[in-house]
């Protein structure tokens, strides 16, 4: 019983923690329509950052400062933030999917950097030693799976109140206005330019905690941790859940890291030995497979979001093929 | 630094060029950036090797060296089959996920994630089939042979730049003159007047995705020759081949070739100067320059 429970504690943890990550995502994506392909690059950033500030002291990489944890996590939070304002001041005018392959190179370019530049992440053997919350009850594996689980869940908690009151003030509904029409939005003197970037560094900050969080849940991150995968397993959550929606990004967040645990377990048990790592393959590929059908059968995801029409269905003027209702340049950033 | 950087990034180029013009001819039709295409540049290599294997196991000839060549005269027959069998994996593909959207008529990012997804499944069909293990077509080793002013070159190197520069050549040629050509280039223009016009838009989508698939598989397969097949070699190919087409402008066949060319270059004098290491960083500092300094590409129009 302890064991389920512990194991219960283990599992809400790490769900939660991609539940920020995916909060932020959220907030670039399902608020602004901003299209980020590069989660894995800004988790990893501050994961590392927040991993640089607390651990003790390393020989042969700089640092750690061996600071409290709280300084290591609001670390993170600015340092991905300033990078993603970086990165989107660089291409935040771009057109969406010019967005999306930038982004997406610029995870590559940061695991990369992970994996070269020794003397700052430790290059491939990563940094371990990364101090975990609750280190003191560490000797009861249930009270510190509990009081684990308790810092996680009023950490997002706390993201998505701040969130759901951003959502509804004028900003995040400006950030609507924008994503549905920008045009309009721009005609009544709203920059979009100005808004997106600044939906695109809030959401970049907040994947950094995200990563931040879950290195000190894990003590220990390598490069190989931040690789398009996450990007993916983040992407797959915010769309099961319901893009737009932050409680739906939390509950994608919980159920796909659940299908996810659970098929890797069942995967464990039932191959043969020494196949493990191509059934674990399969896993990867009935995960795609369900991306593609959510996006087929119910792209508004599981909670939709509230009271707004969503931009991905129902635009009016279907040809045969589809292609001639998007004569033109329609897509964002050209005008 | 060596001379030698200049075939080796030749080398590479040529299959960036490749898939490119599939990127290239997806995105200026379809409007989306296609993040599966590095997958038909696998499954190309995967089919290849596959069909070749059962057609030496099956008869027992065909796998001798074919002159100066690494592999037999089975492979460019199989080369070809896994240019049909890849351009039939791509309109499959259109079929059951690109289609239903464009006809739901999905925002076109939809499509884009749709892509990731596809990209994921797709490779790790081939992990869980082919396992990890990076496979050859041939065991036999090639020296390489001095050709101009201390450049060595593997027969095989020399058989693929000359195989790309006919398909490229070809496939210009092939667009610029014939019907099907004009009619993509009436697409890409504008969808709806081109369907006014009585083109028939599926059609030209449908050859979209031979093009680009096919051309995928060549250079999958080269790529294989003169590397080697791994489940991850389209993935990783996949930000040069953007870095390419954007470079070249998008819809521009000759641009994504030229582009394809300049990423391969540029990443075989970073492999010179700088180290293997940060080879793959080259194709996103490209990008980025591009995107920042010139997004409508050499070749490209102003959007």
């Amino acid at each position: 019983m302890t064991d389920l429970l512990g194991y219960g504690c283990f599992f809400l943890t790490m769900a939660l923690t991609y539940a920020v990550m995916c909060l932020g995502l959220n907030v670039q994506w399902g608020q602004t329509g901003v299209f980020n392909v590069g989660v894995a690059g800004f988790v990893a950033i501050g994961a590392y950052t927040s991993a640089l500030l607390t651990t003790p002291e390393a020989a042969g990489r700089l640092g750690g400062f061996e600071l409290p944890i709280v300084v290591g996590w609001i670390g993170a939070f600015v340092v991905a933030g300033v990078l993603s304002a970086l990165v989107g001041w660089m291409t935040i005018r771009l057109r969406s999917d010019y967005l999306a392959i930038t982004t997406f190179g610029f995870a590559v370019a940061i695991q990369l950097a992970a994996l070269n530049l020794q003397g700052l992440t430790g290059g491939p053997f990563g940094v371990g030693f990364i101090p975990r919350p609750f280190n003191a009850y560490a000797g009861d594996p249930l009270a510190f799976g509990l009081s684990n689980l308790a810092v996680v869940a009023v950490l997002v908690v706390l993201v998505y109140a701040v969130l759901q009151q951003l959502t509804r003030s004028p900003w995040g509904r400006v950030l609507r206005a924008i994503r549905e029409d920008e045009t309009a939005a721009a005609s009544l003197g709203k920059n979009p330019t100005r808004f997106r970037l600044q939906a695109f560094a809030l959401g970049g900050a907040i994947m950094g905690l995200g990563g931040a969080v879950q290195a000190h849940f894990i003590g220990f991150i390598a490069p190989e941790n931040y690789v398009p995968m996450l990007t993916f397993q983040v992407w797959a959550m915010l769309i099961v859940g319901g893009s737009g929606n932050n409680r739906g990004a939390i509950l994608g967040a919980v159920l796909v890291w659940g299908i996810w645990a659970l098929s890797a377990a069942f995967i464990d048990v039932v191959s043969p030995a020494g196949q493990q790592a191509r059934a674990a393959a399969l896993q990867i590929v009935v995960i795609g497979v369900l991306l593609c059908i959510i996006l087929l059968l119910k792209p508004r995801g599981l909670i939709g979001e509230l009271s707004t029409v969503s931009r991905h269905i129902g635009e009016a003027g279907a040809s045969p093929d589809g292609l001639a209702a998007q004569s033109g340049p329609t897509e964002t950033g050209t005008s | 630094m060596n001379p030698q950087a200049l075939l080796d990034g030749l080398v590479a180029g040529s299959m960036i060029g490749l898939g490119a013009i599939g990127v290239t001819l997806t995105y200026s039709i379809m409007r989306f950036a296609n993040f599966a295409h590095g997958e038909f540049i696998s499954w190309g290599a995967y089919f290849a090797l596959s069909a070749a294997a059962a057609f030496v196991s099956t008869f027992g000839i065909g796998a001798e060296p074919l002159g100066p060549f690494s592999f037999g005269w089975v492979l460019p027959v199989a080369g070809l089959l896994s240019v049909v069998l890849t351009a039939l994996l791509a309109l499959a593909l259109d079929r059951i996920l690109f289609r239903p959207l464009r006809r739901h008529n999905s925002a076109m990012i939809i499509l884009v994630i749709a892509s990731f997804g596809a990209s994921i499944a797709l490779r790790s069909l081939l992990e869980f089939v082919f396992t990890n293990a990076p496979r050859y077509y041939s065991d036999s080793l090639q020296i390489s042979t001095p050709i101009f002013a201390g450049i060595r070159a593997t027969p095989d190197q020399l058989l693929m730049l000359g195989t790309t520069a006919v398909l490229v050549v070809g496939v210009h040629l092939l667009l610029t003159y014939s019907g099907t050509g004009r009619q993509m280039r009436a697409v890409s223009e504008n969808p709806a007047l081109a369907e006014v016009a009585g083109i028939d838009v599926a059609k030209v989508v449908r050859m979209v995705w031979i093009f680009g698939g096919g051309l995928a598989a060549a250079a999958g397969i080269m790529s294989g020759l003169v590397v080697q097949i791994r489940p991850y070699m389209g993935f990783d190919l996949l930000l040069p081949l953007f870095a390419a087409a954007i470079l070249g402008g998008i819809g521009s066949v000759p641009g994504a070739v030229v582009g394809g060319l300049f990423v391969g270059l540029c990443e075989a004098v970073t492999v010179q100067t700088v180290g293997a290491e940060w080879r793959q960083a080259v194709a996103f500092l490209i990008l980025a320059a591009v995107l920042v300094l010139r997004p409508n590409g050499i070749f490209g129009k102003k959007a």
